[in-house]
């Protein structure tokens, strides 16, 4: 009996040391604890999947990832948001949601954490510290860390540019060399030119651009052309003031221009595109030119088809009252819900790092840190470096109230009736949207 | 024992094996017993159908955000009931739910009714050309959304190429879903193809129902052979038939996935049928207190449209 206890003992104990050996190796084979990431489904997704490996190698805390598409996106998470749910402990969140997500409590606010590690907001590009984690705007209370840069930008296809036939073409018609544009009128021309185009046999058309319905597609597009002409979500000297800016003149001339865009110059079913059609459509040698987010410039770039010296790309052109381009992108905030903050908390530390932030870049996400951005080498970094710094110099985001979503839906249905089913003027659309803006401020009381 | 009927079988086996269990039970009534074996159901539809329906036309009169659990609840009175039938988009989605409802019911039902007459003429194949005609109702309707997206797609569906084919017009000079005056006939197609089996395979119960003797009877009458239709296939047929027409007008009217998938309600708001409005009010705008108004009235016109039916459908029964 005595020896058999004995090695059940010694057995035990070579059991406990083999386990005990097994999970002392590295800090990653010890995951005491696991965090859930929530965030679209895309390309920058994979490289944070990538990147976060690093994170795990180094705590010892292990992620989990949900990704859903961004048709879906923020259906599933607002509701994860709105029901209290615990599913996400961080999130990376659109900037529209900010005001919400801060005034409803579902944010944990990030301003003691920030003094106390020491991370500031000046170490990062004022647009991104302003659209993704300020909330009032322009105040210093910090509910993110700007995460991923973005803006709208466009690719075209250097390759058919560079066509002896294309060139001589294009001179004859329009009096000029062709060429990245400068100007939407320059663009429409390049567009059109395009259209109904034969390359190689195969039948071309103009643009890939924003026609999406359903979620937030037709603003994120037609924006680029609102701001351009002089469009502005309310009088800069008096909050909600819309009458007269909203709908100026101006702003009227931007809708028109991209109605005509829409009709002219993209393919035949483009009347619901958003980011994946237009990613399509480019892919396959459909379009010449493709409004798109920065943030899929990298894998396109290295497609096999129509990457590498066959794509370029161009920030958004200028109009006749200046030039800016629409925010995307966004920061990354810890969930007030999750019971894991200390090391969703220790995550967003450790994502701040310089290091960590360089090879976010590098691995095809966009760093806001300015010690990335302004490095004097980032501009020759990757082909559309330089076109990404200057888009986030002129940035424009949507309204990030609260009411962001109602406000939204009023302009997508707005614009939609208008550009895609040939409802009314652009003058009528703009004057509706103020009317539908104004109630939805009203009801939130608003004064204005 | 060989007479007994098979409950009574399977009680005396239960006597058998639980004697102690059958004690118990004897000595309950008929009434408890009958209660014992409602009452999960009851709870379970208390649960899951009244009190949500309460809850919802409680939150109809407040200004209740799902988003917003930390703004106090106020008492709004019938003012969402007002506002929701004084909004002209109402009414427009109702006109476009109207349109799809009508075209999809009528379109389903006579071709329907004519597959189901077809095929009850008993041929050779009959049994694997109505599995055949029965696919496309076992397909999910996210499934058929997604795929009827590229049957339509103008440069490569095959919808516009079959078009193109008979009218000689270019494929790609159509587009069945961005355009406003195809766009909804474009979804009337898809749950016409999707659902008139459905409809097809009641009107086949129908018509099996019919015993042969009347149309024998009526032979010997020398009835023709559209006298024998319109005298006892169609009057026969007929609660079926209605039977049908019920179901599916009740289904089209709550329509969402399909339609989601397919336009998202586009272009513009040309096939934005009510449950799409109600749903972006729902959870995209988080207008709660307003969407459970909303919801409350479109269930309130389903409930009323259906009784009035319900009662015209027990009429021609009682025929």
């Amino acid at each position: 009996m005595k020896r058999t206890m004995k090695t059940l003992v010694v057995a035990c104990g070579a059991v406990a040391a083999a386990l005990g050996a097994g999970a002392g190796i590295t800090p990653a084979q010890a995951q005491s604890k696991t965090i859930t990431l929530c965030w679209a489904a895309w390309d920058p997704a994979n490289a944070l999947v990538e990147l976060s490996k690093d994170f795990t190698a180094k705590s010892g805390i292990g992620m989990k990832f949900e990704f859903v598409p961004w048709t879906n996106y923020a259906d599933r998470f607002l509701n994860e948001l709105n029901s209290r749910g615990s599913l996400c402990d961080l999130i990376i969140g659109d900037s529209q949601w900010i005001g919400g997500a801060a005034e409803n409590g579902q944010y944990v606010k990030l301003n003691d954490f920030f003094k106390k590690e020491g991370i500031s907001m000046d170490d990062y590009m004022p647009a991104t510290v302003v659209g993704y984690s300020e909330w009032p705007k322009n105040t210093p209370n910090y509910w993110a860390l700007p995460a991923m840069g973005d803006a709208v930008g466009w690719t075209y296809r250097k390759d058919w540019f560079a066509r002896p036939d294309v060139q001589k073409d294009f001179k004859a018609k329009y009096g000029r060399e062709i060429g990245v544009p400068k100007t939407l009128d320059e663009l429409k021309d390049i567009a059109q030119f395009f259209q109904g185009r034969e390359i190689d046999g195969k039948k071309v058309y103009g643009a890939s651009i924003y026609t999406e319905r359903g979620s937030e597609g037709i603003t994120m597009g037609v924006s680029n052309y609102l701001y351009d002409y002089g469009f502005k979500y309310d009088d800069p000297k008096k909050p909600y003031a819309m009458d007269g800016f909203v709908n100026s003149a101006s702003a009227v001339k931007g809708l028109e221009a991209y109605k005509e865009l829409y009709k002219c110059c993209t393919p035949p079913g483009a009347s619901n595109s958003y980011m994946s059609e237009g990613l399509d459509a480019f892919k396959s040698g459909q379009v010449a030119l493709q409004m798109n987010f920065f943030a899929f410039f990298p894998g396109l770039y290295r497609d096999p088809n129509v990457g590498g010296d066959k794509i370029g790309f161009f920030v958004n052109p200028a109009g006749p009252a200046g030039q800016a381009t629409q925010l995307g992108g966004q920061g990354i905030s810890v969930v007030s819900y999750s019971k894991n903050q200390a090391e969703a908390l220790q995550y967003i530390k450790w994502f701040s790092g310089g290091d960590v932030q360089k090879k976010w870049w590098a691995l095809g996400g966009y760093s806001c840190a300015k010690s990335v951005l302004n490095d004097p080498s980032f501009p020759n970094s990757a082909p559309f470096a330089k076109e990404f710094l200057q888009s986030m110099g002129m940035v424009v985001d949507f309204w990030a109230e609260p009411s962001y979503a109602q406000l939204l839906q009023a302009e997508q249905k707005r614009v939609h009736d208008y550009v895609v089913a040939d409802k009314g003027t652009a003058q009528e659309a703009l004057d509706g949207l103020v009317k539908d803006w104004k109630a939805i401020f009203k009801e939130e009381g608003k004064k204005f | 024992m060989n007479e007994l009927s098979a409950s009574s079988r399977i009680t005396y086996r239960a006597v058998m094996v639980r004697p102690d269990v059958a004690r118990r039970i004897r000595g309950l009534s008929d009434r408890t017993l009958a209660w014992l074996f409602i009452t999960p159901t009851i709870v379970l539809l208390l649960a899951i159908n009244i009190f949500p329906l309460l809850w919802t036309i409680y939150l109809s009169f407040t200004n209740y955000r799902a988003n917003r659990s930390n703004v106090p609840t106020i008492w709004l009175g019938p003012d969402w009931y007002q506002s929701i039938l004084t909004d002209p988009d109402i009414w427009a989605a109702m006109q476009v739910t109207a349109h799809f409802v009508i075209w999809t019911v009528v379109i389903e039902t006579v071709l329907g009714f004519g597959l189901a007459y077809l095929i009850d003429k008993k041929f050779r194949g009959h049994g694997m050309w109505t599995t055949i005609i029965l696919l496309p109702m076992m397909l999910s309707p996210a499934v058929v959304g997604n795929f009827w997206t590229f049957l339509y797609q103008p440069q490569i569906g095959l919808f516009n190429y079959v078009v193109a084919f008979f009218t000689g017009s270019a494929a790609s000079s159509f587009q069945m879903l961005g355009d406003v005056t195809l766009s909804p006939w474009a979804i009337v197609i898809v749950d016409a193809w999707m659902w008139t089996p459905y409809v097809m395979l009641i009107c086949l119960a129908g018509l099996r129902s019919i015993p042969d003797y009347i149309y024998e009877a009526a032979e010997v009458d020398r009835a023709s052979k559209w006298r024998q239709f319109c005298s006892i296939t169609l009057p026969m047929a007929l609660p079926f038939i209605m039977l049908a027409v019920l179901f599916r007008g009740i289904e089209n009217f709550k329509m969402f996935d399909m339609v989601n998938l397919l336009t998202g309600g586009g272009p513009g708001s040309t096939t934005e049928v009510a449950s799409i409005t109600l749903k972006r009010a729902a959870f995209e705008s988080w207008r709660t207190g307003y969407s459970s108004a909303f919801a409350i009235i479109l269930f309130v016109t389903v409930f009323g449209l259906a009784n009035i039916y319900v009662k015209a459908l027990n009429k021609v029964k009682s025929r």
